[in-house]
């Protein structure tokens, strides 16, 4: 398979190897889940030991095509049955579990909150369902904050986290520094200070008439009750959330960046990997998916395709044999014009590929798969792509 | 059932690089086109809309594009500042040194202040009649349910006070078939056509607009009818025909055929989800849009595509 290395020995495999926590980036519709789950599979068959890939995608193919009916917040083993299926030796274990961001953060609640009427009031209110579930901050940083806790239970040699789409590729990156910094913010401290005491008059200060006029007291007031009582987590959760900033950090930690060659996923990916750069977090490898085959570059057959375009009549003539020759010339035609088309494609591709700022020490590249991937045989055969 | 250019307020959406920006350009472009004072606005500050115009960065104060088209990027502080002023004629704002870092907390706070902001700025501007048709650059697939339902969500949490004030008339320009709907982008395969299908019944259960359309992008042209793949397959078959072929052509044809062949493969793959999209999105109108090869993005790509998108509407 082509592929490009900017250091001879690396290959994914190592990088995974010598890593405990990889975290699958991109933009949406690149193939981060499936490319996520490929290298856990392949690292659990592979290199050994306990895998766990994390997911926030619900959907049901992924599940299929581990071997599984479904999954959910709690880790399941794909079954050592699946990987024989496919031919495959298993070494070691293949976990996987999704995201579920209600369940994750009434998780942390309980472990956090002092006692149970404060844990049962919070879990009560009804910002705290609305910020947790409706509202999609909260998901970036229930990723990281899930990531860490499972790396610090020890359960799993190696955990693979396949990232949510966010708005912007930085938001979950940036989702425990903001999550910390919002809980010891001296703002989040003004607007309870009304509720806490009644010495500061509200109407003169500007702040508490701007939050008024928009929000009504009545809804202040519900905000400022469900901050008091999330306060007294404060210690717990701003901890919590250094700690996962410090994961990401870490020298175990690495990221992989998923795209595809088309311009606008690239883009954010370049945008990702100086962002990486920036906050000198690990770049491990980058994987570029849905790559059109190297042959539509073969000059050679750019010169064949042009000459049987421009006279497919002519050309047919060699296949007198096949029958109606305007049916063949058609065909002739057809296949050229389509050769050329994706020719292209493939063309600019290789440009933008060429055009990569930043190379990580694993690029890989992943050809176009004819079919969509359904079983843990194709995940184990995309793996294969990218493992060596 | 009204025609998608004769509504007032179109949120695009999709899973994300199906071409949901490209899409909402070549909306945008088609309408003023046909007469249509337009705004495009897009709501992730990505940037990358102006891509689509070549017009330079866009802003919150919208730039003219054309005659008829204008362009601007979503900012939710810069719409709360407009807001204050125009609702409250608020004296003391002046006196509000670090708007942003009050607005930043409040709306982290609120849930929905951020996503009211930009509906509600939109809405607004239908509301005021200040273009015919305004096309929304929105959120992907992931998030849009979020930003379509924040004016209920705020009318259940808020008691009093002027955002619950102001949720009465947006939820009445959204819920308004007539003039609200969001048309969904998804490309011919698989994760873009199941996100479709749920975001379509979510956005059915949860929020009070109207799916207007679905538009399918990259869709690939057939490269054979029956007969012909029939020829192909045998011309594949036998060595024979190739190396006379390759003979004719002055070179080796054999990854000309291979490219066909996988031409034809994924555009088999590719039909099967389509279908599987009218199926399940019966009534649904679909328009489809083919893949162009040539270009991606830029002014010619948006140009292109309104065109293709004109013809799947009979303008």
């Amino acid at each position: 398979m082509a592929r490009r290395r900017a250091k001879a020995s690396a290959t994914l495999e190592k990088l995974l190897a010598a890593k405990e926590i990889v975290i699958c980036c991109g933009s949406g519709g690149v193939g981060k889940t499936t490319t996520a789950a490929a290298a856990g599979a392949m690292a659990a068959a592979e290199l050994g030991g306990k895998v766990l890939v994390v997911t926030v995608d619900p959907a049901r193919r992924l599940a299929s095509a581990l071997g599984l009916e479904s999954f959910g917040n709690v880790e399941t083993r794909v079954p050592p049955e699946a990987f024989t299926a496919a031919g495959v030796e298993c070494r070691g274990e293949l976990w996987a579990a999704m995201l579920d961001t209600k369940r994750s953060w009434d998780d942390l609640v309980h472990q956090h909150a002092p006692d149970a009427k404060t844990r049962d009031a919070i879990l009560q209110n009804p910002l705290y369902a609305n910020i947790t579930g409706r509202f999609v901050q909260s998901h970036d940083y229930i990723a990281m904050e899930r990531l860490y806790e499972i790396h610090a239970s020890g359960r799993y040699d190696l955990v693979i986290v396949d990232t949510p789409p966010t708005r912007n590729a930085l938001d979950f990156l940036e989702a425990p520094e903001r999550m910390a910094d919002f809980f010891s913010s001296r703002l989040l401290r003004w607007l309870t200070v009304p509720y806490r005491s009644r010495i500061v008059n509200v109407a003169t200060k500007p702040f508490y008439r701007v939050a008024d006029a928009i929000l009504g007291s009545a809804f202040l007031e519900d905000i400022a009750e469900f901050f008091l009582l999330f306060q007294t987590m404060y210690d717990g959760f701003v901890e919590r959330a250094r700690a996962v900033q410090r994961v990401l950090a870490d020298k175990r930690t690495t990221f992989v960046v998923v795209s595809t060659l088309e311009s606008a996923p690239l883009r954010e990916a370049e945008f990702f990997m100086s962002a990486l750069e920036q906050r000198r977090f690990h770049l491990g490898a980058v994987v570029l998916n849905k790559v059109l085959p190297s042959y539509l570059l073969d000059p050679g057959a750019a010169g064949a395709a042009s000459r049987l375009a421009a006279d497919p009549r002519a050309a047919a003539g060699a296949l007198a044999e096949l029958g109606d020759p305007d049916l063949a010339a058609r065909v002739v035609e057809e296949v050229a014009q389509s050769f050329l088309n994706f020719r292209v494609v493939a063309t600019r591709e290789a440009e933008q590929r060429a055009e990569l700022a930043r190379t990580p020490d694993v690029l890989a590249t992943v050809p176009y798969f004819e079919s969509d991937i359904h079983d843990l045989t194709g995940l184990l055969r995309l793996g294969e792509q990218i493992w060596r | 059932m009204t025609s998608l250019l004769d509504r007032r307020l179109l949120f695009v959406t999709g899973k994300g690089g199906v071409g949901k920006t490209t899409m909402a350009a070549a909306l945008g472009t088609l309408a003023a086109e046909a007469g249509k004072r337009t705004l495009v606005c897009e709501v992730d500050a990505k940037g990358n809309l102006a891509d689509f115009f070549e017009a330079g960065p866009t802003g919150f104060a919208p730039t003219q594009i054309s005659e008829r088209l204008f362009a601007m990027s979503m900012d939710t502080e810069e719409s709360l500042k407009e807001y204050l002023s125009l609702q409250l004629k608020m004296p003391v704002l002046a006196r509000i040194g670090s708007l942003a870092r009050t607005f930043d907390f409040v709306a982290t706070a609120a849930p929905g202040v951020r996503e009211i902001l930009t509906v509600g700025k939109l809405a607004w501007e239908v509301r005021e009649g200040h273009y015919d048709l305004v096309v929304v650059d929105a959120s992907a697939s992931g998030h849009i349910v979020g930003q379509l339902a924040a004016p209920e969500a705020i009318k259940e949490l808020v008691q009093v006070g002027l955002v619950r004030d102001q949720t009465g008339w947006m939820l009445d320009i959204l819920g308004d078939a007539e003039r609200t709907g969001v048309v969904i982008v998804a490309a011919p395969e698989e994760m873009p056509v199941q996100e479709t299908i749920e975001l379509a019944a979510r956005l059915e259960a949860e929020t009070v607009v109207d799916l207007a359309a679905v538009v399918v992008n990259r869709v690939l042209p057939e490269l054979f009818n029956e007969t012909e793949e029939a020829l192909f397959d045998r011309l594949r078959a036998d060595d024979e025909h190739v190396a006379a072929l390759s003979t004719a052509a002055g070179g080796s044809v054999a990854p000309i055929l291979d490219a066909a062949e996988l031409a034809v493969s994924l555009r088999r793959s590719r039909a099967g989800h389509l279908q599987r999209l009218r199926t399940e999105l019966a009534g649904t109108e679909l328009l489809y849009v083919p893949y162009l090869f040539q270009r991606s993005h830029g002014v010619r790509a948006t140009a292109r595509i309104a065109g293709h998108l004109g013809e799947e509407l009979g303008r």
